[in-house]
């Protein structure tokens, strides 16, 4: 629905605009000296300077897998991940679990997981549909690599950059 | 003769229908568009009625004191609801029987055993290879409810049981429908599986000392609503919601079973039966089921070579096809022998016709390939095409009597050359020393053997699941195959390669349509006259009279 912004009404020392420019010179010239004279520091001096510390809870960096307190793999290669990736950058390869490992009852396992961090866009999507808890986006931004093969982030590197998640669901350990 | 078909009023949701006598309730529902989830009941296995999805309200017409139907305001019977809910899998229709598919107590009671299936039930759907086509989690989330209240420990049941050779069974996913059991006693004649113990107890496993080892065993697989039954060869290897399905046939012998390939970036990871009638039912056996992996196999010849020396080089298509050529003009027509397969289609085996012709020579045939049949599915003969081989005349009324004389005259010498399309030479008698005698050997096919070693030109072709045709099955159906993956490298269609060696030949202009072939051979056999190769639908067409005892498929 249309309507009408109300002007304001301006007296004459703003419709005359020239003491509106000088006060606008005189903001500019203060933070001019103040950074001059060293008072107020404006750039961050990245890469040796980094806001790391200052990142949100929230923040969404590179994609990574987790292990849990007992040292397993969290992730049971049911490829939600690799369905949900609006990129396709994911791509698992199953594996079963041997029997005499001591988590054969998981029977499943991701004999390969890449992330192609060409293609991820941090959308976090991965780490929403996981039903089992096992892949989390950590603060890792500077991804970086000098060839293709290097930016395509293999289980290696991903546990790596994951670490352990404790304090989840543990629904895979024995009752009794 | 017969009486005419007893016609019943059915009232199925408020709505009166007419159903045939013996229909069952739970298939005049759906006759009606009504969905009655279920879990045991299978239409091609009778109904033990043992997992209560499928209940409904049922009513029979209120009598009067005179024994006769009370007639309502609406001059249709009244109808005396019966106050519990009764099966509908194991019933059938009744003149003036009243159902409710949607009434309160109907869902309520659907609910409670949705609940009770759940109780025992692993929350292991990321790791279950049937997430994506269980019917568990489908009716969870149309009639289970979305939180438990079951508070104490899971019954536990053995996992990971290898049940058969290719058969791997969970027993804490299985909810006792008995469809596995019944069909291996119904259809497979193979009384192996049962429940024992009792009561929450109660598990399934086979006979002891007897493994799930027939050649059926994999339709448990297909027919089991939850992932108690999994696929040792298809297990953990591709969630099913990545798999593109194409509709075909199965080529491994001439029942020609009707399947869905499933396939996920040009590999191929199962293949499953597709019902229809007219072959298969909804069966396939093992054999044919698990017969792609040569498919994927990385041996598949990718590049045309052609013989230097003692070696074989690669090279480029035009100069295989050109010295092909130019091998065979060298010689007269008699010197030339061309050897078809039973597994090519029918548009391969038309232009193999063809060529044939272009050479002139009378000596050609298919190798015969059979063996033991079973009086379920398979046919004695393996060549999924042979009625096709016979019907476009490459091979005679017995196939392979023409194949002693092509060995003993490439013994003698009086054969110079062969055209092997799709087949190894070794197998009807002849050494791959006499083989590398002879001036020239232009073979077609996929994966390297004694005869494309011993070629002077090799030309890569495609497998069953790699091109589109018809095949004619042993009961004369004319059905049709499907592309489901792209060939490996270089490797071309086998039509394309017969018509362009047909072209070395003569000269003349190709045909550049798989639709073209099929019309062009349509044209000449009367039997195809209104086909073409769309016009034989999913389901195919039923082409001859049958020819053989048909095997007793269910």
């Amino acid at each position: 629905m249309p309507y009408i912004v109300a002007r304001p009404k301006l007296n004459f020392s703003e419709k005359a605009y020239l003491p509106a420019i000088f006060s606008g010179l005189g903001i500019t010239l203060r933070h001019f000296l103040d950074i001059l004279s060293g008072k107020k520091k404006v750039t961050m001096q990245y890469p040796e300077e980094k806001w790391d510390a200052k990142l949100p809870a929230h923040y969404r960096g590179a994609p990574t897998l987790v292990t849990d307190e007992y040292g397993r793999e969290r992730c049971v290669a049911c490829q939600l991940c690799e369905f949900i990736c609006p990129p396709r950058a994911i791509t698992i390869h199953p594996g079963e679990i041997p029997l005499e490992n001591r988590w054969r009852k998981v029977e499943k396992f991701p004999q390969e997981f890449e992330i192609d961090m060409i293609r991820c866009i941090y959308c976090g999507l991965c780490e929403e549909v996981c039903p089992e808890q096992a892949i989390f986006l950590r603060k890792d931004y500077a991804i970086t690599g000098l060839t293709r093969k290097e930016m395509v982030h293999d289980k290696k590197k991903l546990y790596e950059m994951g670490g352990v998640m404790t304090g989840l669901v543990n629904k895979w350990n024995d009752k009794k | 003769m017969s009486e005419p078909t007893q016609l019943f009023n059915v009232q199925i949701d408020g709505v009166w229908h007419q159903f045939k006598k013996g229909t069952r309730v739970i298939e005049a529902c759906a006759q009606a568009g009504k969905f009655v989830p279920h879990y045991c009941y299978h239409p091609k296995l009778s109904s033990p009625g043992n997992c209560r999805m499928c209940l409904i309200e049922m009513g029979m017409p209120k009598l009067g004191p005179d024994r006769k139907p009370e007639i309502g305001a609406d001059g249709k019977p009244v109808i005396n609801w019966i106050p519990r809910a009764q099966i509908s899998c194991a019933q059938d229709v009744a003149e003036g029987m009243g159902i409710r598919t949607d009434s309160p107590m109907v869902k309520e009671c659907r609910n409670g055993v949705m609940e009770f299936l759940l109780i025992n039930h692993p929350l292991d759907c990321p790791i279950c290879d049937q997430a994506g086509e269980c019917q568990l989690q489908e009716y969870s989330v149309e009639f289970g409810t979305a939180g438990s209240r079951f508070l104490e420990d899971k019954v536990k049941k053995p996992k990971r049981v290898e049940l058969g050779p290719r058969v791997t069974l969970d027993d804490e996913r299985c909810i006792l429908c008995s469809r596995c059991i019944r069909f291996m006693r119904e259809i497979a004649h193979d009384d192996v599986l049962g429940f024992v113990s009792r009561g929450s107890h109660t598990y399934l496993t086979a006979h002891p000392n007897r493994l799930l080892d027939s050649n059926y065993s994999l339709n448990t697989v297909d027919i089991c609503p939850v992932g108690a039954l999994t696929s040792t060869d298809f297990r953990f290897k591709m969630r099913v919601w990545f798999l593109k399905e194409t509709k075909s046939i199965c080529t491994s012998c001439a029942t020609g079973c009707n399947t869905i390939i499933g396939t996920r970036q040009n590999q191929i990871f199962r293949q499953t039966p597709r019902e229809n009638d007219a072959v298969n039912s909804a069966w396939m056996c093992d054999y044919g089921r698990l017969n792609f992996h040569s498919v994927n196999s990385t041996d598949r010849l990718k590049t045309p070579r052609v013989r230097e020396g003692q070696g074989l080089v690669d090279t480029t298509w035009n100069k295989a096809l050109v010295k092909s050529g130019e091998e065979l003009k060298q010689f007269s027509k008699d010197e030339i022998a061309v050897i078809a397969s039973g597994k090519m289609t029918n548009e391969e085996l038309w232009l193999a016709k063809d060529l044939v012709a272009s050479i002139g020579t009378s000596r050609h045939d298919i190798i015969p390939r059979t063996g033991e049949a079973d009086d379920i599915l398979m046919s004695t003969d393996r060549n999924p095409n042979i009625l096709g081989a016979q019907l476009i005349g490459l091979t005679g009324e017995k196939p392979g009597l023409g194949l002693e004389d092509i060995a003993e005259g490439v013994r003698s010498g009086a054969i110079k050359a062969i055209v092997a399309l799709g087949e190894d030479l070794t197998q009807f008698g002849l050494t791959a020393d006499e083989l590398r005698k002879l001036a020239s050997l232009i073979v077609m096919d996929i994966l390297p053997n004694d005869t494309t070693r011993s070629a002077t030109v090799l030309l890569p072709s495609s497998a069953f699941s790699e091109k589109r045709g018809s095949m004619i099955n042993i009961k004369g159906r004319l059905q049709r195959l499907n592309r489901a993956t792209q060939p490996p490298g270089l490797a071309r269609d086998d039509w394309e390669i017969i018509r362009d060696l047909i072209q070395q030949l003569t000269g003349s202009d190709g045909i550049y349509l798989i639709e073209d072939v099929f019309k062009q051979m349509a044209e000449s056999i009367s039997e195809m006259n209104a086909l073409s190769l769309s016009r034989i639908g999913d389901k195919g067409v039923q082409l001859v009279e049958e020819t053989e005892e048909a095997p007793a498929a269910v």
